[in-house]
């Protein structure tokens, strides 16, 4: 191996500058959430303590926390799923073209970089002109589908691209119905892909803000009640708060990325090395 | 089902309804919705039917108005310049400089692990570094930089482009570094071979081969920060505006046909911005 150039050090420098910068406030409040009983906002620690994680559960001290827990939790798992099936319906479809499909791919651009109070704005019109009261599961559904459908669909577009169509066609000479060549052919090979698209359904439904903030009604998400704790709570038991909900997410991120590990190693055993012989 | 084989038009479309259900409800309605009520008129009490373009009117005739246009369009164009420059560094150092493919995905879902977290604990982060007695005070006292603390570190036009950055960097890296990995490397090498020096190197191959993830990064970003409102809101408490918190604030007073004439104006700006932009690229064939 050639040696490294000077510029190799510069940008591994900047790299590690860049996550710093990253993941140095996240840190920051995670250590403050520790913050003793008598500690403010910022260092210096006041001692050592578990004092603002036990604030967090004393529910009339900061409003109902694990509701809107369990309200965005749900609210994930709802948007996942329906993300997941519909971006690989959507990315069977554009395979070829059909009536209206440069219309529908616009629209699906459009969905990604409208700015997101037009949907909260729109939505919210919606319901209240014809009557419907808005409500997190089903006006706040919508809304989160129209940010995750687009990302899910990129990705779905991006796998198709890079798609050996040789593998369906090789089913297809062997006699598979087209539902056979999908179940045991297609969607096998795009399964790690899947795991991405739900990762990206249930992370971005749960940390999602401005959709949710004018559609969700009455009992509020997560990221709504953090964003109502900025404005009138002003102790640690914040930062206690949002360490949880990172952990939470970090966990989430680990478990999808283990089963896509996991995933990729059991295709690595099952496949055979043909091919790939001299 | 023989029906469907012998017309595949129909089955695509069949498979494509529930999005275009879910896009038609939740995307196109409620934006004619908007269209619609930006010609009503309010009360203080309720909104009125009618078809007049007196919003508009108000609108246009408010320097607010233009204040707030030239203030979205400014935290735009900065936070492009530093994402850009950023993200294009890292994914030039991830892509180039990294040379196994395990540690470039290491190192890349290094840097997309905080987009997968929530964003209003990432701006609450930040108080404890930019306050008046935060860290970063702190230390250029104790440095001897500065004798008082600054106070336009936290709640200022700073914060929010710092928020910004911090917030959005990502969507510039992972583009250019998609663009990037496409690059045959023998590419390089022959114009090492031709004997480019590495400067010569980036501007002249890899630059612009990255254009289109470049030009995506910056939709990406551009969009973001046009149509942002809760990181202005809060990382300038409530000191500087831009079109978002012009319509939040609208909302908040239940003034929704002034909202939505602000909307109108802001999707129509973004959409305007976005098309100059694809101009640039043809998406479909960068992913």
């Amino acid at each position: 191996m050639e040696p490294r150039s000077r510029s190799f050090y510069i940008l591994s420098a900047f790299f590690a500058l860049f996550i710093l910068f990253l993941y140095g406030p996240t840190i920051t409040i995670a250590i403050l959430s520790f913050q003793g009983e008598g500690g403010g906002l910022t260092f210096p620690m006041r001692g050592v303590s578990l004092y603002w994680f036990y604030d967090l559960f004393e529910q009339q001290a900061v409003g109902d926390i694990w509701g809107s827990f369990r309200r965005s939790f749900a609210l994930g798992v709802m948007v996942m799923v329906v993300t997941v099936v519909v971006s690989v319906m959507g990315g069977l479809a554009f395979r070829r073209k059909f009536p209206g499909s440069n219309i529908l791919f616009y629209l699906i651009i459009t969905s990604l970089v409208i700015p997101s109070i037009l949907i909260s704005l729109g939505v919210g019109l919606l319901f209240s002109q014809s009557g419907l009261n808005v409500h997190w599961s089903t006006s706040g559904f919508g809304s989160q589908l129209t940010w995750t459908l687009p990302f899910g669909l990129l990705i779905m577009f991006a796998v198709f691209n890079r798609f050996d169509k040789s593998y369906e066609e090789a089913a297809r000479d062997l006699g598979a119905t087209p539902w056979q060549t999908l179940r045991h052919v297609v969607l096998p090979i795009i399964a790690p892909s899947l795991i991405g698209v739900a990762l990206f359904g249930f992370t971005l439904s749960y940390d999602e803000f401005a959709r949710t903030l004018l559609t969700s009604g009455s009992y509020n998400t997560l990221p709504l009640e953090i964003y109502g704790m900025t404005t009138n709570v002003t102790s640690p038991v914040l930062y206690a708060l949002g360490t949880l909900t990172t952990v939470f997410s970090l966990i989430i991120i680990g478990a999808f990325l283990c089963v896509a590990l996991v995933s990729n190693r059991r295709r690595a055993q099952q496949g055979t090395d043909a091919g790939k012989g001299v | 089902m023989k029906k469907l084989r012998a017309n595949p038009a129909l089955s695509s479309l069949l498979m494509v309804s529930p999005l275009v259900a879910v896009l038609f409800i939740f995307l196109v309605l409620p934006i004619v919705l908007i269209v619609i009520v930006s010609f009503w008129r309010a009360t203080e009490f309720s909104i009125i039917p009618a078809f007049e373009f007196d919003n508009y009117e108000f609108l246009f005739s408010s320097p607010v108005t233009y204040t707030v246009f030239f203030n979205t369009f400014k935290y735009a164009l900065i936070t492009w310049a530093f994402t850009l420059t950023i993200g294009f560094t890292v994914a030039y150092y991830l892509a180039f400089h990294i040379r196994t493919l395990t540690w470039q995905i290491a190192l890349f879902l290094l840097c997309t692990i905080p987009f997968w977290t929530s964003n209003i604990i990432r701006m609450i982060s930040w108080i404890p570094f930019l306050g008046r007695n935060g860290i970063a005070n702190s230390t250029l006292i104790s440095w001897g930089v500065i004798d008082e603390p600054i106070e336009w570190l936290l709640f200022s036009d700073f914060a929010v482009i710092l928020a910004f950055v911090h917030l959005y960097t990502l969507f510039m890296v992972v583009p250019i570094f998609n663009t990037m990995m496409r690059i045959d490397k023998s590419l390089i090498e022959a114009a090492r071979d031709a004997g480019a020096n590495g400067a010569q190197i980036l501007w002249n191959v890899i630059i612009p081969l990255t254009k289109p993830g470049i030009m995506i990064g910056t939709i990406f970003v551009v969009t973001l920060v046009m149509g942002d409102f809760i990181t202005v809101r809060f990382m300038s408490g409530s000191q500087s505006a831009n079109v978002g918190r012009l319509i939040s604030n609208d909302i908040a007073l239940l003034q929704y046909p002034s909202a939505s004439a602000t909307a109108i104006v802001l999707l129509l700006t973004v959409l305007i911005t976005i098309g100059i932009l694809l101009r640039f690229v043809d998406i479909r064939k960068e992913l």
